[in-house]
C-alpha cells in the first residue's frame, strides 16, 4: 500500500485533535505517513500520540532551523518528503496556515489541491461544503499527488495501533524560503476552555450580547462549551479577533451551536452552518437565525442564559 | 515604489449563488461587485502610498483577471485612488482554478514589471479557499506575510501583526514580497465624487493570455487539475421548535432540549 502524507498539527510537540482525523482519514487511503516539523526533544512525546492512531510511519523534521519562517519552509519540507516517498495524497489540517502550506507545496509538486474538505474517501474523493454551506461538492484531484487539506471535526477519530517507525528526514532549506519572519510572539492567554475549532459544543454571542460576555462564558461553562462571537462583537472591541466565527474568522463545525443576540447574517452563517444541532436565543423572532435552528428562544440572553446556565448546573449537581 | 493590487471582481453575497451545468460558479448571470474583502487590500495599498516620503513616486496598480464585467472590481480601485488598472481578460480563462488563476496573476505582475509589493485581499468571498496569495508567492519566488491587520512599512522593510491560532505574532520581511491583509486593517474608504471623476482618465490596459505568454492551454477549466463529480444543493434546514420566553419559561425548554439531546 502506498503512504499517505499527513502533517502533524501540533504546539511544541503536543499533537492535537484534528492530527487523529487525518490520521483516521488516511487510514481510508493508504498507510499513513505522520510528518512531524518541530522540536526534535518532542518528536518522541508526538510519536507515541500518532502510533495510537495509526501512523505506520513517523518522519521527523527537526525545526530549529526554521522555527519562526512561517509556511514557505514547510512547504519545502514536504516537497521534498513528496518526491522520496511518492505518497499517494497529502493531508494537510485546514487552518490558515495549513492551506497556505498546501498552496505552495501544490504549485511546487504541480498537483492538484482541493481544501477544506468535510470528508475524505477513496479515490481520493473529497467532500467540501461551499456557498456559506449552501452546497455540497464532492471533487478528485486529477493531476499529480492530490494535496487535501481537511478541516477539523470531519471525522471521529479512530484509534488504531500503527507500527510509528521513526525516519528522521534531514530536509534543505533554501534561503529564499526564509523571507519572511517572526519578530515578535505574544502568546495568547489561555481561557481554559476547549478550542473552538475542534470543540464539540461552541457558545457565541453578537451585538445583542451588549459586550456582557459573562453570561456567554458562565453559560459555556456549564455546558464545558468553547466561546465563539459574531464580527460585530469583536469590532465592538468585546472580544478578541481570535474568537470570531464566519467567513473572515473561524469555521466551526461541533455537535451543538448556540448563538445568542446574534442575527444569522450570510457571513456569520459561512462559519457556523454545517453544525450538527444548532440553537439560536434572540429577542426578535425575525432574526434570520431562527431559519437555521434546531431549537429557538425568542426571549432576551440576559434573562434566559442565566436561568439556563443555573438549571444545568443543578442537573449536573 | 511599485504597488500591485489583486482585486477580484464577485458574484454579490447577497444574491442567490449557484452553480452552471458545467459545475462551474456562474459569475455571470448574478450581479457582481469587487470583493469587499479586496476593498481592504485597495485601501491598505493607498495608505502605503500615502505616508511614503515621496508618495507621487509610487504608483498603485490594480489588477484583476476575469469575465468582462470584472472590469468593474478595477474600475472601483481606481474610484478610490489606485493610479492604473490592467484586467486580464480571455475566453480561455473561465473555469480557472487557483492553481491556473495564481499562474496569469504572476505573469501579470512580471508584466506590469518591478512591483515590490503584491498587496491581496485575505480570500475570495465567493471561492474562498485563500489560496491565491500564497500561490503568488510560490509561483513570483517570494516571501509572503499573509492576514496582516496592521501594516507598517519602512523603505522596503515591512512588519504586519497578525492573528495565529495560539499568538499575535509581529511577521517582519524585506521587499519585493506577497501580502495579504484582513478585515481587521481598517475600513475601506468610499470612493470620492472627485476620485470617480478622475478615475476616468485612468489609464486602463486590457491584456489577453498571449500578452502574458501564457498558452490557452495552460489554463481554463479542461486543464484544471481537479474536477468536480457532483455539486449538491443543500437541503434547507428544517426550521425546528421556537419557543417565546415568559417569566422564564425560555430557560426551562432551552434546557430541556439541551438534556434531550444528551448535551447535559
Ligand atoms: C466581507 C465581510 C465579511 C464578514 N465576516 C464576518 C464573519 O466572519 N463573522 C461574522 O459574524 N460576521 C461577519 N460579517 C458581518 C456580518 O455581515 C454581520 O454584520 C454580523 O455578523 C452581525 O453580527 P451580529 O449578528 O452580532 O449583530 P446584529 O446583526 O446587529 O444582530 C444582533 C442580534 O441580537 C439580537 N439581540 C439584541 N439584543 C438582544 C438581547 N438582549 N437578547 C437576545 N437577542 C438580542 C437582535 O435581535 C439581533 O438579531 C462580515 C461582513 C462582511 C461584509
Ligand atoms: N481572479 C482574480 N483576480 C484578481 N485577484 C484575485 C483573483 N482571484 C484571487 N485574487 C486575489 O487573491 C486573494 C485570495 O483569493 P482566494 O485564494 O481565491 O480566496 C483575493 O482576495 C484577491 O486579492
Amino acid at each position: 500500500m502506498s503512504e499517505i502524507l499527513v502533517l502533524i498539527d501540533h504546539a511544541e510537540g503536543a499533537v492535537k485533535k484534528p492530527t487523529y482525523e487525518l490520521l483516521t482519514l488516511a487510514r481510508r487511503l493508504g498507510e499513513p505517513s505522520a510528518v512531524f516539523i518541530g522540536p526534535a526533544d518532542k518528536a518522541s512525546e508526538a510519536t507515541e500520540k500518532v502510533k495510537k492512531y495509526g501512523a505506520e510511519k513517523v518522519y521527523v523534521v527537526d525545526d530549529s532551523e526554521i522555527k519562526g519562517y512561517l509556511v514557505a519552509p514547510k512547504a519545502e519540507v514536504l516537497q521534498q518528503l513528496v518526491e522520496k516517498a511518492s505518497p499517494d495524497a497529502v493531508l494537510i489540517p485546514s487552518s490558515f496556515e495549513g492551506k497556505e502550506i498546501a498552496g505552495r507545496l501544490a504549485i511546487k509538486i504541480e498537483s492538484g489541491l482541493i481544501t477544506d474538505a468535510v470528508d475524505v474517501e477513496e479515490g481520493p474523493v473529497t467532500t467540501q461544503s461551499v456557498f456559506a454551506g449552501n452546497y455540497t461538492v464532492k471533487a478528485k484531484v486529477t493531476k499529480g499527488t492530490p494535496v487535501i487539506t481537511v478541516k477539523p471535526n470531519s471525522a471521529t477519530p479512530e484509534e488504531a495501533e500503527g507500527a510509528a517507525a521513526v525516519e528522521e528526514f534531514a530536509a534543505s532549506i533554501s534561503d529564499a524560503a526564509k523571507g519572511a519572519k517572526v519578530v515578535a510572539s505574544q502568546p495568547r492567554k489561555s481561557t481554559g476552555r476547549p478550542e473552538l475549532t475542534d470543540a464539540a459544543i461552541v457558545v457565541s454571542g453578537g451585538r445583542g450580547t451588549g459586550g456582557e460576555f459573562g453570561a456567554i462564558e458562565e453559560f459555556a461553562d456549564a455546558l464545558g462549551a468553547a466561546v465563539g462571537a459574531s464580527r460585530a462583537a469583536v469590532d465592538s472591541g468585546w472580544i478578541p479577533h481570535s474568537f470570531q466565527i464566519g467567513q473572515t474568522g473561524k469555521t466551526v463545525s461541533p455537535q451543538l451551536y448556540i448563538a445568542n443576540g446574534i442575527s444569522g447574517a450570510i457571513q456569520h452563517r459561512a462559519g457556523m452552518q454545517t453544525s450538527k444541532t444548532i440553537v439560536a436565543v434572540n429577542k426578535d423572532e425575525e432574526a434570520p437565525i431562527f431559519e437555521l435552528v434546531d431549537f429557538g428562544v425568542v426571549g432576551d440572553l440576559h434573562k434566559v442564559l442565566p436561568a439556563a446556565t443555573e438549571q444545568i448546573n443543578e442537573r449536573k449537581g | 515604489m511599485n504597488i500591485v493590487v489583486c482585486v477580484k471582481y464577485v458574484p454579490d453575497a447577497t444574491g442567490d449563488r449557484h452553480f452552471e451545468d458545467d459545475k462551474t460558479v456562474d459569475r455571470v448571470g448574478v450581479d457582481g461587485l469587487l470583493s469587499e474583502l479586496d476593498e481592504y487590500a485597495v485601501e491598505q495599498a493607498l495608505q502605503i502610498k500615502e505616508k511614503a516620503d515621496d508618495p507621487e513616486s509610487v504608483e498603485v496598480t490594480a489588477l484583476t483577471v476575469g469575465p468582462e464585467q470584472a472590469v468593474d472590481a478595477v474600475r472601483k480601485a481606481l474610484q478610490m485612488g489606485a493610479d492604473k488598472g490592467v484586467h486580464v481578460l480571455d475566453d480561455a480563462i473561465a473555469g480557472s482554478d487557483a492553481i491556473a488563476t495564481s499562474l496569469v496573476l504572476a505573469k501579470a505582475v512580471e508584466k506590469v514589471g518591478s512591483t515590490d509589493l503584491v498587496v491581496c485581499g485575505m480570500s475570495s468571498t465567493d471561492g474562498s479557499m485563500s489560496v491565491v496569495p500564497a500561490m503568488l508567492a510560490e509561483r513570483l519566488e517570494l516571501p509572503q506575510v499573509t492576514l496582516a491587520s496592521v501594516i507598517e512599512t519602512q523603505g522596503d522593510q515591512v512588519r504586519i501583526k497578525r492573528d495565529s491560532d495560539s499568538a499575535t505574532d509581529v511577521i517582519g520581511a524585506t521587499m519585493p514580497l506577497v501580502l495579504s491583509v484582513t478585515d481587521q486593517s481598517g475600513e475601506a474608504r468610499y470612493p470620492s465624487f472627485k476620485g470617480i471623476m478622475a478615475a476616468k482618465k485612468k489609464p486602463l490596459d486590457t491584456l489577453s493570455l498571449s500578452d502574458l505568454g501564457v498558452e490557452a492551454d495552460q489554463v481554463g477549466l479542461s486543464v484544471a487539475w481537479t474536477e468536480v463529480q457532483e455539486t449538491t444543493e443543500r437541503p434547507p434546514r428544517t426550521q425546528g421548535e421556537i419557543v417565546t420566553d415568559e417569566d422564564g419559561s425560555g430557560a426551562k425548554a432551552l434546557t430541556d432540549f439541551l438534556a434531550s439531546k444528551k448535551f447535559i
